[in-house]
């Protein structure tokens, strides 16, 4: 037998708590595209109780045979590949939580979700985290935690940052910073305006709220308000 | 037994004022329609399915065959308490324009002459197909379709119907299909169509005149198409090298082998219930078809606006309809932000994977149609 489930007040299995978090950021009925949406908790979550327009891209056929089979608007395909075929602000929210660090091109995924959303949600853990730094020090070993549970020759993670990287990433990338939150592997907020040495040291994920910023450089749109 | 003893044959007779325009210039009616029904209609007329069927199928999408005396050709998926429920849904299948089973095809009297229209039959298109549809809807008085389902050849009608009436579908089902032919596909119905020609049997086309009909010519094309809509996996399983009734090869030219028996057999049973002329006609309109041709070139064009929900699948050893297929329409819909879901269903047995009990795939079509049933507020009664 499997722990008991949760509900919420609408009778739907409760959330994990960063995607609870991550729910709470999307207003009701808003277009959102989650990429990599796993088998569809959060998508399931946003389409029946905040009535959003909700769709997925996820890479395991059996992920997307879940949604799908759920009654998702879920496509199987790679966050690498599919969302050049997006158009400009096709969404108001793109989500991405926890597949930054499985993509080839995080800088061409950042770019792609602030150019097909007019928000969006990353979310992915972060290497500088203090048990990561001491699991490696300590050891000499690459580090497995909760949060990055598999050995380093079986990760499907290929592009581990930290949270500093990943806010020069966005500065690099004329990627405009507007809510940056550090939580801890249960999901709780240990330290809201993240992008500091403490939340990276502290912080088990980091997760950012972006935004396009104006005068974007690289050949995207530039017309944005 | 089929899964639906309350299911309904019936021949509709439209265009009969005025008649239908078709893509080749020519125009063509009264035109018969030939379809079931399953299942009941509600009260605002909002749970009807079109069901539309493959190249070589037709009406009877479940139930007794009245020809070969077999099962509906979607038992599988079509019934009370399958995926496509017609317990809560009404289920139409319409025998396609340019068919065989009652539909007005070359095998039809041409109303001007009195005599088999033949090669004389009006080239139709896929895009004709479904206007005839449309009028059949039209004239059982549904507004919207709550879906459109099909496979191969019915998966690009399906695409038509929500290319050329996004109004008028809420959710759409192109199963194991393309939104245009490849070149290799044209060439497989080419070898097929010239075996007809090149049966003397055929006499251009008026075989009717002669009494007789290209059986084997139409027998060859269809040992041809099957090869292509099974995998070598499935071939090789199902046959391998095995002998047929012998413990040796006879060196010479009979069915030595357990597949070319299965092909012969194939060519044979499907020459009873098919006309080679509709054969023709219909493969033709399959070479034509292509989406983004009719909308600048641009597949993205033609789904722009386009409010219809839909769900494509693939098969993983589809060598017809490779997944590719369904993944460019796939992105063409995520292009102008359309409502997409798509998934390739893992299989070894090929195109024909779609007409066979595949528990995923009912699944998917299962869960997708409730999704979609929830989104359009459809209430199970």
């Amino acid at each position: 037998m499997g722990p008991a489930v949760i509900h919420d007040a609408h009778g739907y299995p409760a959330l994990r708590p960063d995607l609870d978090l991550l729910a709470g950021m999307v207003e009701p009925h808003a277009r959102v595209l989650d990429i990599g949406c796993g088998d569809g908790v959060l998508l399931h979550y946003l389409d029946r109780v905040k009535g959003c327009d909700a769709r997925g891209i996820e890479l395991s056929q059996q992920g997307v045979q879940e949604c799908v089979a759920r009654g998702l608007s879920v496509i199987q395909g790679d966050v690498d590949h599919d969302l050049d075929y997006f158009p400009d602000d096709a969404f108001d929210v793109v989500v991405l939580s926890q597949t930054l660090q499985a993509t080839r091109r995080p800088d061409l995924v950042i770019r792609n979700l602030v150019r097909i959303g007019r928000r969006a949600i990353v979310s992915f853990p972060n290497f500088a985290y203090w048990r990561c730094r001491a699991y490696l020090l300590l050891r000499g070993r690459m580090p497995r935690t909760e949060g990055l549970p598999y050995a380093w020759y079986d990760t499907p993670n290929i592009h581990l940052c930290t949270i500093t990287d990943f806010v020069r990433l966005c500065a690099a990338s004329d990627v405009r910073i507007k809510t940056a939150l550090a939580l801890d592997s249960h999901g709780r907020v240990v330290r809201r305006d993240a992008p500091g040495a403490y939340a990276n040291l502290m912080g088990e994920i980091g997760m950012f709220v972006l935004e396009r910023a104006p005068r974007i450089s690289g050949g995207l749109d530039d017309t944005d308000a | 037994m089929g899964p639906d003893a309350g299911g309904a044959s019936h021949i509709a007779r439209l265009a009969v004022d005025e008649a239908m325009p078709l893509d080749c210039g020519r125009s063509l009616g009264p035109i018969d329609i030939a379809y079931t029904t399953h299942g009941r209609m509600n009260a605002d007329r909002s749970n009807a399915v079109l069901i539309c069927h493959a190249l070589t199928g037709d009406q009877h999408v479940v139930g007794t065959h009245p020809v070969t005396g077999r099962a509906g050709w979607w038992e599988t998926l079509v019934g009370p308490g399958r995926p496509i429920d017609t317990d809560r849904m009404f289920v139409i299948c319409a025998n396609i324009l340019g068919g065989c089973m009652g539909s007005t095809g070359p095998a039809s009297i041409n109303p001007q002459t009195g005599t088999v229209w033949g090669t004389d039959f009006p080239l139709v298109t896929i895009a004709d197909m479904v206007r005839a549809q449309k009028l059949l809807i039209d004239h059982l008085g549904i507004d919207r379709l709550f879906a459109v389902v099909g496979g191969s050849m019915g998966g690009m009608q399906v695409l038509q119907w929500a290319v050329s009436y996004p109004d008028r579908v809420f959710a759409a089902v192109p199963i194991a299909t393309a939104a245009r032919h490849s070149a290799q596909n044209i060439a497989f119905h080419e070898v097929g169509r010239q075996a007809i020609i090149a049966d003397p049997q055929w006499h251009q086309g008026r075989y009717a005149d002669h009494d007789t009909r290209p059986t084997k010519g139409l027998a060859v094309a269809r040992m041809t198409a099957h090869i292509t809509y099974l995998s070598e996996m499935a071939l090789h399983t199902k046959f391998g090298r095995r002998l047929q009734d012998r413990q040796r090869m006879s060196y010479g030219f009979e069915a030595d082998f357990q597949v070319e028996s299965y092909l012969r057999h194939q060519g044979i049973s499907f020459v009873d219930r098919f006309d080679a002329n509709s054969y023709l006609y219909i493969t033709r309109a399959m070479d034509y078809f292509d989406i983004a041709a009719d909308h600048g070139g641009v597949l993205a064009n033609a789904f722009r606006g386009s409010r219809v929900r839909f769900c494509l699948i693939s098969f993983s050893s589809d060598w017809l309809f490779p997944t590719v297929e369904s993944r460019t329409i796939a992105r063409a819909i995520n292009a102008v932000a359309g409502n997409v879901s798509f998934t390739e269903i893992d299989t070894d047995r090929g195109h024909d994977a779609f007409l066979l009990d595949e528990p995923v795939f009912a699944r998917i079509v299962s869960g997708f149609m409730d999704g979609a049933a929830a989104h359009a507020g459809l209430v199970r009664p």
